[in-house]
């Protein structure tokens, strides 16, 4: 007999976004159960280190800063792929998420006043802190800002904020069921009643039925084969979404590349690096982004950084290495007071990992794959679009704050606030509804899992003849050298192709192994499908894309196009089909036009629709796609909505 | 020439009842830089698809790869074969409970620490969403971060000959964790309540001062401080409570 659980709430995935969806959830007066691959603290969150965006503006950088201007910075950022109104609740909430995770026991970096160092675009500067402003917490900079307004602990950032988080999940009493992978979702075409998940200690299965299923799962960097990621973010969550056949991931092909990956092990060092005053040399140790960047310099946002880096390196200005070529980051001027101290983590990544001293020696880097802007597509709420009662939160979702780029410190902001605001209002929504256990359908559920596990098992599936790693590595290839920074037609059309093959021979997946508990082989066998499903949504989103915005970057068509691509990319996986069906929907209501972003320097394609005209077909095109209507109505967060009557009719 | 390395591993899977706890070796040739990371994945692939080990940001942070490596408790990813013999044994930490091969349950552990030592901010105040953030001094906040570091890896448990022979000892890690919340001024718990946690036979008065932990622990926590901050508040303390209790006067040590 296999186990059934119900609560009424489940989340899936125990880093910030989970864990902060579970508390707002609980507040609501509902049990909450949460599932997590690993000790909710082991949770990819813990590895965030520069910070968190909210325009506090405490310190003298930050002075005039506002919800505003973060959300200006947020919508440029996104090259104007965001849904803006999601960008204003993030921006708007932001301020009081920080300040209530210092609430909590987040030890921030706070304001001294008095006269402090800096290195502002390559010069040593000395500026007043406000001494009334004395153990606020205090900003550092980051890419594409227009003010100082990244909080931080040292290089800790995601590792103290998770930290405060799970003590608050263990005072509230959550459970936290660690180890447990959700292996499929259990629904009935119209509404989600839970998972089917998998025991990574023993293999067993269980069914938890819930009224809201939340997934909080985080990015899918692993389908790379370079990536800055934790091993566990490979994409389970998105995966058993698309496996409904019903929900669509948003913007797949919106894939975020860091400029600052360590060469090698590509482990990650913070944009903090560079908010602090690193710079970017080349194999001359010359600092070549004031050529390309003017204004921004090393701090233009992350797109557009990591392609002035790849165009460097093609001009011959790489550094050569047994592991590729690199460029350099140099921190040497920062002392080694700060290095041990604000980018402590930084030095010990590059004493334990390189074997490079950053206090005298020069840091190997280059642009490496790092965030998930696409993701499971869901509405302001957090309300995934075609399947009631299933939510997302954080990297796993595209609430699409972030549009084709995102900047940095943004993310980790948006896991607290995403679960916050929508923790809340799922929550709201959960106690509303009866919890309705249908065994029959979460026996089903489970018993196609069974069969699937108990194949696997007994020799492999189909003709037997294909190994777990060998194709993964092929899929991680294939997408690493074709759908990377600079992107072609043809070279996606072939990795279109190759990948629909990949994905045809994960039907004849051979096992070496034979037991069922917790036995990594398996545990990948069931994973490789849907990673190989990510992949080719990533590719064919790309390939049908033509246009350049944020970080889907084509050599073929260099523009951004507002005319013909002020949209955004929605896949589904109908089932037995061999690849995704793409369709698409306006962004969202804009209430900031299309304009120049400030750096970056490309051409634009200009709207031929006047805003009121495109802003009246949001609603209509949405509703089309899935979207459920939200527990406010749509514009209200948006602050100075251009004739947005014309969209209610409709 | 490159080393050709010998990995003693230790291989059990206690869901298997025909499984019996023992070493197996595996040859893997060193490349350059090579960690553990790399080299048990090389290993899993090709010649143990079975073997149990977790990773997870694989950059020395989240703590999950703690192992026995050649003895010492430690984070196997940031671990360079270079810097070992040719014969490398790994072997699951103890003190926790085995999952399989190299793979143990410090998840259970450390949620149950947390509940135990109460490892969260206690306080009256309620948070205020239109009020400023409450002021902190920026040394009192490096202070707490300081101690907020650990990665609950678990390498000074492993490595704690107290904790090792008894399962109620709340271990350095623990300790650290009260020391991280004595330090913060948001924490109201008083030091009588602190005593009752702390000043026991499974807190700072257990430990034998091996200070096995402060040898092991990755992130280089000051756990003799720790320590010996502990015993002095509790000292404090106790002296007095034993004036309180007999009106005598007990030395106060500073």
């Amino acid at each position: 007999m296999s186990e059934l659980i119900t609560t009424d709430v489940l989340v899936i995935g125990a880093g910030l976004a989970g864990e902060r969806a579970a508390i707002s959830a609980a507040a609501e007066g509902n049990d909450v159960v949460i599932l997590s691959l690993v000790p909710p603290r082991r949770s990819h969150s813990c590895a965030a280190q520069g910070g968190m965006q909210a325009a506090l503006g405490n310190c003298n950088k930050g002075a005039g800063d506002s919800e505003e201007l973060h959300w200006l910075d947020t919508v440029k950022g996104s090259d104007w792929g965001c849904d803006q109104e999601v960008a204003r609740i993030f921006a708007d909430t932001a301020p009081v998420a920080m300040r209530e995770m210092a609430h909590h026991g987040v030890p921030w970096t706070r304001v001294k006043g008095g006269p402090a160092d800096y290195f502002i675009k390559g010069k040593k500067v000395t500026l007043e802190e406000p001494h009334e402003n004395e153990g606020l917490i205090m900003h550092r900079d980051f890419g594409g800002v227009s003010r100082w307004r990244t909080c931080y602990t040292a290089d800790g950032t995601g590792h103290t904020v998770l930290y405060s988080m799970d003590n608050m999940v263990v005072e509230l009493g959550i459970s936290v069921h660690d180890r447990m992978e959700a292996i499929s979702l259990i629904h009935d075409g119209e509404r989600c009643h839970g998972a089917v998940v998998r025991c990574l200690r023993t293999g067993a299965l269980k069914s938890y039925l819930a009224k809201a299923t939340v997934i909080a799962t985080g990015g899918f960097g692993r389908v790379y084969k370079y990536s800055t990621n934790a091993i566990i973010c490979q994409g389970t969550g998105q995966s058993i979404a698309i496996d409904t056949g019903l929900v669509p991931l948003g913007n797949m092909e919106a894939v975020q590349f860091h400029p600052t990956g360590i060469v090698p092990t590509d482990i990650l060092v913070t944009e903090g690096c560079r908010g602090d005053g690193g710079l970017l040399l080349d194999v001359d140790e010359y600092r070549f982004m004031p050529d390309y960047e003017p204004e921004k310099q090393e701090l233009a946002s992350r797109d557009v950084v990591s392609r002035r880096m790849t165009e460097h390196i093609k001009k011959g200005k790489g550094v050569p290495s047994p592991d590729g070529e690199h460029l350099w980051l140099d921190l040497r001027h920062l002392g080694e007071d700060h290095l041990r101290t604000k980018l402590r983590e930084v030095y010990d990544i590059c004493m334990y990992f390189l074997g490079v001293n950053p206090i005298t020696e020069l840091v190997p880097v280059r642009p490496t794959q790092h965030y998930s802007m696409g993701g499971i597509r869901v509405n302001k709420d957090g309300h995934a679009y075609s399947l009631k009662g299933l939510w997302s939160v954080g990297e796993s979702a595209c609430w699409d704050m972030h549009g084709m780029n995102r900047l940095g410190g943004n993310s980790l902001a948006e896991t607290v606030v995403a679960g916050m605001f929508c923790g809340q209002r799922m929550g709201q929504w959960a106690s509303a509804q009866p919890l309705d256990i249908n065994k029959a359908l979460a026996d089903e559920a489970l018993a196609v899992q069974q069969d699937r596990i108990n194949s696997l098992l007994s020799g492999g599936l189909g003709n037997a003849n294909e190994n777990v790693d060998e194709l993964l590595n092929s899929a991680q290839e294939t997408l690493q050298s074709k759908v990377g920074i600079f992107r072609k037609g043809d070279e996606l059309k072939e990795a279109v192709d190759d990948l629909r093959d990949i994905y045809r021979r994960t039907a004849n997946i051979k096992m070496r192994t034979t037991f069922k508990g917790a036995n990594p082989e398996l545990a990948s066998a069931i994973r490789l499908p849907g990673m190989v499903k990510l992949a080719l949504c990533v590719a064919k989103g790309a390939l049908l894309r033509t246009e350049s915005r944020g970080g889907h970057s084509r050599e073929d068509y260099p523009e951004r196009n507002d005319r013909d691509w002020l949209k955004r990319t929605l896949a589904r996986w109908p089932a037995g089909a061999d690849e995704p069906e793409i369709s698409y929907e306006p962004v969202g209501l804009l209430e900031s036009p299309p304009g120049q972003r400030g750096y970056g320097g490309a051409e634009n394609i200009a709207m031929e629709q006047s805003v009121e005209e495109y802003n009246a077909t949001v609603k209509k095109e949405w509703i089309k796609q899935g979207w459920h209507e939200t527990s406010t109505p749509l514009g209200e967060e948006l602050k100075e909505m251009v004739e947005y009557a014309s969209t209610k009719e409709s | 020439m490159a080393r050709e390395l010998t990995f003693r591993i230790f291989r059990y899977d206690p869901l298997d009842p025909e499984s019996k706890p023992c070493f197996v070796d595996y040859k893997l040739e060193e490349t350059p830089r090579l960690n553990l990371f790399v080299a048990l994945h090389r290993i899993r692939e090709k010649q143990a698809p079975d073997l149990q080990f977790d990773f997870v940001c694989r950059a020395g942070v989240c703590g999950s790869c703690g192992m026995m490596i050649n003895g010492r408790p430690t984070l196997a990813c940031r671990t360079l074969t270079a810097e070992l013999p040719e014969l490398i044994t790994l072997a699951p930490m103890p003190a926790f409970k085995l999952i399989g091969d190299l793979s143990v349950d410090t998840g259970t552990w450390f949620r149950g620490m947390s509940e135990r030592v109460e490892s969260w901010i206690h306080t009256q105040k309620e948070f205020d969403p239109n009020a400023e953030e409450e002021r902190m001094d920026n040394e009192t906040a490096q202070k707490i971060y300081e101690l907020e570091r650990c990665i609950e890896c678990g390498c000074c448990v492993a490595g704690c000959a107290t904790a090792n022979v008894r399962e109620d000892f709340l271990g350095a890690t623990a300790l650290n964790r009260i020391g991280r919340f004595m330090l913060d001024p948001r924490d109201e718990r008083d030091s009588e309540e602190w005593f009752e946690i702390v000043a026991t036979d499974e807190g700072v008065f257990g430990c034998m001062g091996l200070m096995g932990c402060d040898d092991v622990c990755p992130k280089e926590l000051p756990l003799l401080e720790v320590f010996a901050y502990m015993r002095r508040r509790m000292s404090q303390v106790a002296a007095g409570k034993a004036k309180a209790d007999s009106g005598t006067s007990l030395p106060v040590i500073n």
